[in-house]
């Protein structure tokens, strides 16, 4: 998927105007937050399993050729070919391979985040296969040429009756805004892909060292019919995703749909491992996985390599204060949120997205949420650092936080400095002890007025307090 | 092969040398994660669990009871009196109760399933199926109607306890293990929570003894 990361405020400021967006993205406080926050106080033991689940995270970050090479061999032994991808390019040619080498030209697809960092659906539709995809939200952002704007809710930005539009003009059925009614009708439109598709396409939410087998989370069932019905499966997803343990991935999996979507348990957990057994008549006879690494691995050993521990729950921009009011598709890549604030960066460059790592008021939610405790607000802070250490931010920005740095390590100076700008600002501020306009943060004044220092700064009162 | 020396070099690098744990050990090892606190009574939590799941769930005490009971749900629902089940339960007395059963793998048009399972989970009131010869996958898949027998002595506490029964009773693991939690849902329009989205609309579990 190309980044467009690099129009974050502009298209920031367009959803901030955007009344249906902002109507939609309402819904993620009761679904998510709401629903999040019921699920977890039905688990007693909660930050203990959160302290296991980081554990295990780090055990296979710490050692993850050693887990990746294990699964490989479980996997091959069962019969799934292993495959290795550097880049989406790298997938896509993999994918197409796969279908030339056994004649494949339908593919039905089961939602996967990693395909869309990849662009697999252009990529393969250019080779001539026809590419479905099944997941009601992803399928009708297909039917709109559209991103998803969430990675678990990935069409949360549109309403019903947009819904109804869209599959007015494409199905030519009679419109309805009933949910239940556009649900059976996306149904009974894909049944017959998954009938008659060749070729099924997932991504992994883990893989399993022990056993070389590949877990799907899904509650559609598109996930269970793609690796089903179709003779050849593949799946696709990150060489993070690896976990060593049936017993492992237990613990996970209590934490995953709990932080996801608020259920204690998604509807289905499959857990598929080889291809069709003699006299079965379902199931793939050809079971190839994709382990992709797109940037992952120049995350070990730095300051960003807990990011690797992330599940992809999508807690952290559900409770994100930035994210609620401005949806997904301004961060600009795959992910949003503050995870994609990271992952972004990392994995398209910090000169490709330079706001990303601003776009947080670091008010901690995020990282209060992550079901694996990933530090989000720190990496953020990190990357803001490299941004200023790499020469990436505009010179006065630097300038001034470089006369900031000096002042911070002076206190007499910055006492000094303080008092006479607060009397300085008070006076120049008028009779509205208010300023409409600030000479270099006009970005910050054009939405709002900054109010004049009251007049004695902090440090003046708690001194005075002290005193008396 | 490139990418694969590549990725591994990186990785192998980043961690350097000295640093690695014994794989085989660790996955030997099979360390359970922190079990929460439930309910001593399994079918009792099993059965509050799925329904809060929205699976329906009924009480047979012998296997004979089963075609009756089924018979009554599907009535009641206006529901059609035929369907496919797993190969197994092909003997239990379909024509008596008044339901057409065919024993094979389900077609994109069959309305009801009937299937057993390998296990259920109390802690989330959830059916472990196992995919194989005698056990299609899409008898609980593409029906609108989902059927699960299962015996009360098949439920137990937790998934890890599953994981190891599965190793005692099968030692591999097939080629899918799926864990059903209730009918297939979607909450991708407007967050709005819709039962019956690509799988069942409907998922009964029959408990047996």
């Amino acid at each position: 998927m190309q980044v467009t990361a690099m129009h974050f405020k502009r298209k920031a400021g367009e959803n901030l105007c955007n009344e249906k967006l902002q109507k939609a993205l309402e819904k993620l406080q009761t679904k998510f937050v709401d629903g999040r926050a019921a699920a977890i106080a039905e688990l007693p033991n909660f930050e203990e399993v959160r302290d296991a689940a980081t554990d295990i995270r780090d055990k296979v970050i710490r050692n993850l050729d050693r887990y990746l090479l294990r699964f490989e061999q479980e996997a091959t032994a069962r019969g799934a070919v292993v495959h290795w991808a550097e880049t989406g390019d790298e997938v896509n040619r993999i994918v197409a391979e796969i279908a030339h080498q056994h004649g494949l030209h339908k593919a039905v697809k089961s939602k996967s985040m990693v395909s869309e960092e990849c662009g697999l659906n252009d990529a393969l539709e250019s080779q001539g296969l026809d590419v479905l995809e099944t997941d009601l939200g992803e399928y009708i952002l297909q039917l709109a040429h559209e991103p998803p704007s969430h990675i678990v809710a990935p069409v949360v930005h549109k309403s019903k009756e947009e819904i109804a539009d869209l599959f007015e003009e494409k199905h030519h059925r009679t419109r309805t805004t009933q949910i239940a009614e556009l649900c059976r009708e996306a149904r009974e439109v894909l049944r017959p892909g998954f009938l008659s598709a060749d070729l099924g396409i997932s991504g992994a939410n883990f893989i399993i060292a022990e056993t070389g087998s590949v877990l799907i989370v899904t509650n559609e069932g598109n996930g269970r019919l793609a690796t089903t019905l179709p003779r050849v499966h593949v799946a696709i997803t990150g060489i993070e995703k690896v976990v060593p343990t049936l017993e492992d991935v237990t613990t996970l999996l209590r934490l995953l749909p709990r932080s996801a979507t608020g259920q204690s348990i998604t509807n289905y957990v499959s857990v598929l491992t080889g291809t069709k057994e003699k006299g079965e008549s379902d199931g793939p006879e050809h079971f190839h996985i994709i382990l992709l690494d797109n940037g992952r691995s120049k995350l070990l050993g730095t300051e960003l390599q807990p990011m690797l521990r992330c599940i992809r729950c999508g807690a952290c921009m559900n409770h994100c204060p930035v994210y609620q009011n401005i949806g997904g598709h301004a961060y600009g890549w795959v992910y949003p949120g503050p995870m994609g604030s990271v992952l972004t960066p990392s994995f398209a460059g910090l000169e490709n997205a330079l706001d990303l790592p601003n776009a947080s008021t670091f008010c901690g939610e995020c990282a209060v949420v992550c079901p694996v405790k990933i530090p989000l607000p720190d990496l953020l802070r990190h990357l803001r650092t490299r941004q200023v250490e790499q020469r990436l931010r505009p010179w006065p920005e630097r300038a001034a936080l470089r006369l900031w740095s000096w002042m911070a390590q002076r206190p007499a100076v910055y006492a000094l400095g303080t008092r006479l700008a607060a009397r300085l600002l008070r006076a120049f501020s008028g009779s509205a002890q208010r300023f409409h306009y600030l000479p270099g943060v006009t970005g910050w004044t054009s939405g709002r007025d900054m109010p004049a220092p009251a007049g004695r700064t902090f440090r003046d009162l708690y001194n005075s307090r002290r005193s008396s | 092969m490139i990418a694969r020396e590549n990725i591994l070099a990186r990785i192998g690098k980043a961690r350097g040398p000295g640093a690695a744990v014994d794989v085989d050990m660790a996955i030997r090892r099979r360390q359970r994660g922190p079990i929460p606190a439930m309910e001593k009574d399994l079918v009792k939590l099993f059965s509050e669990r799925a329904v809060k799941l929205a699976s329906d769930v009924a009480q047979a005490g012998t296997v004979t009871e089963v075609p009756g009971l089924i018979a009554r749900y599907l009535r009641e629902r206006d529901l059609p009196m035929k369907g496919v089940s797993w190969p197994a339960m092909a003997p239990f007395g379909w024509r008596d109760a008044g339901i057409e059963i065919e024993a094979r793998a389900a077609r994109g048009d069959d309305l009801v399933g009937v299937t057993g399972a390998f296990l259920g989970i109390a802690e989330t009131g959830t059916l472990m199926l196992l995919s194989g010869a005698r056990t299609p996958a899409t008898v609980s898949l593409l029906p609108e109607t989902h059927i699960a027998v299962i015996e009360a002595g098949r439920i137990v506490a937790t998934m890890e306890q599953a994981w190891d029964r599965l190793r005692v009773e099968r030692g591999a693991l097939p080629r899918a293990v799926n864990f059903i939690s209730g009918p297939s849902r979607t909450a991708d329009i407007e967050q709005t929570v819709t039962l019956g989205a690509h799988g069942p609309y409907r998922v009964l579990i029959i408990i047996v003894g």
